[in-house]
């Protein structure tokens, strides 16, 4: 065992040396290698902690949000309706919610005002809660300083800020403006008796589908929206993007692949020649081989490592600065928050596999062919 | 100095650091469950149903709410104006479905 140890770091010795005499093109191979593994890793870590934090969060979203449809589009649901909703078996409650959207022409940003179901979060007359995307794109920094919102030209109320949330909740809270039922009537024009859209509560979750059923055939021109659905919209945002990330590094993947083809199975004449010297001084084929295997081996794991050591770093030390725009969106007040590290274990040994394997796989069949011949062959 | 020491070296080193991050995402995870279980108290308690990620549209602000033709809100034909609108998935059209007068029908 000692001994084959022994040949083998000889070999790796042998390997190294060799490709020190070709320093700046073998440089250059692994840090190519290592930038193609980093933007795929970045994709992959930057997706799967934003899909893992979404789902964590979104698993308490209301469990079926009724809207109301006209001419195809969501349109306001009276009071009324929701008695009806409520009165469907297997429902246990049904609220009426007002929200809407506020398009701000001093930010350029839209900011989505609330009406909070919840008694404890409702403000007081003439003042709002606010996320804190709001506060930054309206540069609200001092404590106390009111929130002025105009509808038209001519136009301006005031608003107290009783609270802001806090970075924390950034993800989910960023744009919001919570009001009181009054307020938000009076400002957007709404009429007394008409909301926006019904969440509805469950009484026993494995019964949503039927529910749904049936509701959606006694009232056809409502459309239910389960919390399912909403989790699997996000799933599928998330993939979505991970996967346009990943088709655009692809172009750079194929870049390599080619540039690694060239390096790798096209066994340059010196390269031909090393090999016919190797084995006329009495190397093996095995030998030779293995010798191979340790530079491919070298290069790509070198490369993986550092790729996804700089990748995580990129992404939950730094923020994920290069991709965060396109995965994020563009938004003028997009949230600013950290995401909580996470890691699939799956993902990586996949990344693993497909970045290290081809790689060796490339470089050993040229090789075995050059080293299987005869030398005197291979050196002419 | 054999030429295997610094390269195993800085193997090693790069190892150890991508073991020291995969700890890092598992004990950090833990610390930001707190965080995680606040907000989810939140969204539990205003009933949010979509991270405020892209607020330009109401398809992309709130896209597991939006309209069934978000491609095509504002007017018939009408492409996306926003930039975000590209990076969500097209929705699946439907796989099965069937025409009908009455409900058995289509149940058929």
């Amino acid at each position: 065992m000692i001994h084959w140890l022994r040949l083998q770091r000889s070999l790796a010795d042998f390997t190294l040396a060799a490709l020190g005499r070709r320093r700046g093109k073998n440089t250059a191979l692994v840090l190519t290698y290592a930038l193609v593994v980093f933007v795929l890793a970045s994709a992959m870590f930057f997706a799967a902690a934003l899909r893992h934090e979404t789902q964590l969060v979104l698993a308490d979203a209301p469990e079926l949000t009724v809207q109301k449809l006209v001419l195809g589009r969501q349109a306001q649901i009276e009071a009324e309706v929701i008695d009806q909703i409520a009165a469907i078996r297997g429902i246990s409650g049904a609220k009426g919610r007002l929200w809407g959207y506020y398009y701000d022409r001093i930010s350029g940003a839209n900011y989505t005002f609330m009406v909070p179901t919840d008694p404890d979060l409702v403000p007081p007359a003439g003042s709002v809660i606010i996320g804190e995307g709001i506060a930054r794109s309206r540069d609200l920094e001092w404590s106390g300083a009111p929130l002025f919102l105009s509808r038209h030209v001519g136009d301006l109320q005031k608003f107290e800020v009783v609270r802001s949330f806090e970075g924390d909740s950034a993800l989910m809270t960023s744009d919001l403006v919570l009001m009181n039922d009054a307020d938000f009537r009076s400002f957007f024009n709404v009429e007394p008796g008409l909301f926006t859209d019904v969440v509805a509560t469950i009484r026993n979750p494995k019964e949503v589908g039927t529910i749904v059923e049936k509701a959606s055939h006694a009232m056809p021109d409502l459309r239910f929206v389960t919390r399912d659905d909403i989790l699997r919209t996000y799933q599928k945002v998330f993939d979505w993007r991970e996967g346009l990330l990943a088709a655009l590094a692809a172009a750079g993947l194929l870049a390599f692949v080619i540039f690694a083809a060239e390096k790798a199975s096209g066994l340059s004449a010196e390269e031909a020649r090393e090999v016919g010297i190797l084995k006329a001084v009495g190397w093996d084929t095995r030998d030779v081989i293995a010798m191979k295997l340790w530079e491919g081996g070298l290069v790509s794991l070198g490369a993986f490592l550092l790729g996804t050591t700089l990748a995580y770093l990129h992404v939950f030390a730094f923020g994920g600065g290069i991709f965060a725009p396109v995965l994020k969106g563009w938004s003028v007040i997009y949230p600013d928050f950290a995401l909580a590290p996470h890691v699939d274990a799956l993902q990586l040994t996949t990344l693993a596999l497909l970045t290290v394997v081809p790689y060796v796989a490339a470089t050993l069949v040229p090789i075995w062919r050059a080293a299987s011949a005869d030398p005197d062959a291979i050196m002419r | 100095m054999r030429p295997t020491t610094p390269v195993f070296a800085a193997l090693a080193l790069l190892a150890v650091l991508l073991t020291a991050e995969l700890a890092h995402a598992r004990f950090a995870g833990a610390s930001a469950r707190e965080r995680l279980a606040q907000e989810a108290a939140l969204v539990a308690a205003l009933g949010l149903s979509d991270p405020a990620l892209f607020t330009e549209a109401r398809y992309t602000r709130h896209p597991s709410l939006a309209d069934g033709m978000a491609a095509f809100q504002d007017n018939p034909m009408g492409f996306d104006h926003f930039p975000s609108g590209s990076v969500m998935p097209a929705p699946r059209p439907p796989i099965s479905g069937a025409l009908g007068f009455s409900a058995e029908e289509v149940t058929q």
